[in-house]
């Protein structure tokens, strides 16, 4: 736990506190599509879940990320993680708690201030990557800029050196369906690139990949990372891929956080039966990834 | 058959309605009809001036430009030199004014309506039943009062017209922004697309494939009225139909029916090929 003490002098870029999601569940009657429930109530919220009336999605979920760091969200599909990450961005509306991000409660802002908040303070990648398919690469990773209403020269400037860092120089002009799923996740990382912004969200960016291609761009991702050092949650179900990309990270499960730590401590000290079945069956990939990241570090201090 | 003390009547109420309209509207009424007329023969004038040669060049490059197939380019290219051999081009010309003049009109009406009908559900609801009656009522059955409250002619056609082929354009531009996928307008949103940002940049070039099938069957949807509305003074091909229908004279009838078909085919296919021209890449 030293290592987490030591960085909880600086202040966090993202502060979660007691987040919760509850999903009223589609009824046949006009349901209201905003659920007002005090979720401090837990025997109500408890039977309203027996009864199948809500589901809950993220249950009281606190954490932090730091800047600089690679914070983790793992969990089984289903335990609430994508929920988690779009609230983020508020392209889900949560039901209660709060979120800062760089001290400003996103769960509060305006319509307005939602748009500038998406537009300067985060940029998010996702499992399905999301481009456009009547836009061109160049297009797609300017996307964001021209959203932002900046002059063609500059967005187009920047997007080709963004274009340029996730090694798809010379694909400006070509459709995504050109592309494979790999390049493409390239330009949906160039997109979120470009906007130059404080955090990152990336919601299993890599889990539709082939295994070579996925490892291959994890490896990317932390080059990159070197060079911006930016504040990333990263969304995933793979805990070799966590094992590799996280600082920290957190395991979800059934809405709920289950622990959060060092990826050392947790696979070492796992909370519960849940975490210890989760990371007895990866203890062997974990023995490699050390294994190579010894071996990494043995290599590295020269070039650094 | 049907039990006599549940009848009811609206006939009486439609009249009465109809008449009212008249009464009080008449002036309305009239500038309606002026305005589509000056619309209509401006658009009938430009069509006369531009020389019949000039037609199959257009539709060869267009088609050609957009499909790369020489000899189906050539054929429908030359297909409308049928027209001009009945000694029909005249009467073709004006029908397809009508023609026009109902599309531009149904495209002006109907993306807007589609776009509505998408963006707000109670809006759909509304809408869908009446895009329903629109299409299946029989034709004659507005004809008339269409014919009252507009007189005799074009304007009335181009009405007839209008409420027929109104409705593809509309239900096609819905569903193609209905069927954008969730993820692209979910990613978009997530770099900080307005509501309005979003439709111009994504939904709808992303429906437009949707929307140009629509502008085709409102087209095509309307050439099949041309008859239809020869049958209240709208001169064309139809009229040529109509009368030949009268005098029995098949062969002549056969040759107008037959230019109807060579326009609805070229019609078609031209803006069918610049409707795959505007679906992206894959």
């Amino acid at each position: 736990m030293s290592g987490i003490k030591s960085i909880n002098a600086i202040s966090p870029v993202v502060e979660v506190k007691n987040l919760w999601k509850v999903f009223p569940k589609r009824q046949r009657s006009k349901g209201k599509k905003t659920l007002n429930i005090d979720v401090h109530d837990e025997v109500t919220i408890s039977q309203m879940e027996k009864d199948g009336k809500v589901v809950v999605a993220v249950r009281d979920v606190s954490f932090e990320i730091y800047p600089g760091e690679i914070f983790i969200v793992m969990g089984l599909s289903g335990s609430g993680k994508s929920t988690l990450i779009r609230c983020l961005m508020r392209l889900i509306e949560v039901t209660a708690g709060t979120i800062k991000i760089n001290d400003l409660d996103i769960t509060s802002l305006s319509k307005k201030e939602l748009v500038k908040h998406r537009r300067y303070q985060a940029a998010m990648v996702f499992q399905h990557y999301g481009l456009l398919p009547h836009k061109t690469v160049l297009d797609n990773v300017a996307f964001g800029l021209k959203l932002r209403g900046e002059p063609k020269e500059e967005r187009y400037r920047k997007a080709k050196a963004a274009i340029e860092r996730v090694g798809l120089k010379g694909w400006e002009n070509y459709y995504p369906a050109a592309l494979s799923g790999g390049m493409q996740q390239r330009v949906g990382i160039a997109r979120a690139l470009v906007m130059d912004a404080p955090v990152f969200l990336m919601d299993e960016p890599f889990s539709g990949l082939d295994p070579l291609i996925s490892r291959q761009l994890q490896d990317e991702l932390l080059r990159l990372q070197e060079e911006m050092k930016k504040s990333i949650m990263f969304v995933t179900h793979d805990l070799s891929e966590a094992l590799r990309l996280g600082d920290r990270m957190a395991i979800m499960r059934k809405g709920s956080i289950v622990q959060i730590g060092t990826p050392d401590e947790i696979v070492s000290n796992p909370a519960d039966d849940y975490v210890a079945a989760f990371v007895a069956d990866e203890r062997r990939t974990l023995e490699k990834t050390k294994l190579s990241l010894g071996n990494k570090l043995a290599s590295t201090p020269a070039s650094s | 058959m049907f039990p006599e003390h549940f009848t009811f009547h609206v006939a009486e109420q439609v009249n009465n309605f109809v008449d009212w309209l008249l009464d009080s509207y008449a002036p309305l009424f009239d500038a309606i009809s002026t305005g589509i007329l000056t619309m209509l023969l401006r658009i009938n004038e430009i069509l006369l001036m531009v020389p019949w040669w000039l037609y199959m060049i257009i539709v060869f490059v267009v088609l050609f430009a957009t499909t790369k197939k020489l000899i189906a380019s050539l054929t429908l290219a030359i297909l409308p030199m049928l027209i001009g051999a009945f000694e029909l081009w005249a009467l073709a010309m004006e029908s397809l004014a009508v023609v026009l003049t109902a599309v531009i009109i149904s495209l002006l009406i109907g993306i807007p309506m589609g776009i509505l009908m998408a963006e707000i559900n109670s809006f759909a609801v509304v809408i869908r039943p009446i895009l329903d009656g629109m299409q299946t009522m029989p034709s004659f059955v507005y004809l008339i009062p269409a014919m009252m409250l507009f007189g005799l002619g074009k304007v009335p056609a181009v009405l007839a017209t209008l409420i027929y082929s109104l409705p593809p354009v509309i239900r096609l531009t819905n569903m193609g922004l209905r069927h954008v996928p969730k993820n692209i307008e979910e990613a978009a949103l997530a770099y900080g697309a307005t509501k309005w940002q979003l439709l111009k940049e994504v939904r709808i070039p992303l429906a437009m494939p949707s929307i140009l099938t629509g502008v085709n069957q409102t087209t095509m949807m309307a050439l099949a009225m041309v008859v239809v509305a020869s049958m209240i003074g709208a001169r064309g091909l139809g009229q040529e139909v109509l009368l030949s229908i009268n005098r029995i004279d098949i062969g002549r009838g056969f040759e107008a029916g037959l230019s109807v078909v060579v326009m609805a085919i070229v019609i078609d296919r031209v803006t069918q090929s610049i409707a795959k021209k505007w679906e992206p890449p894959r």
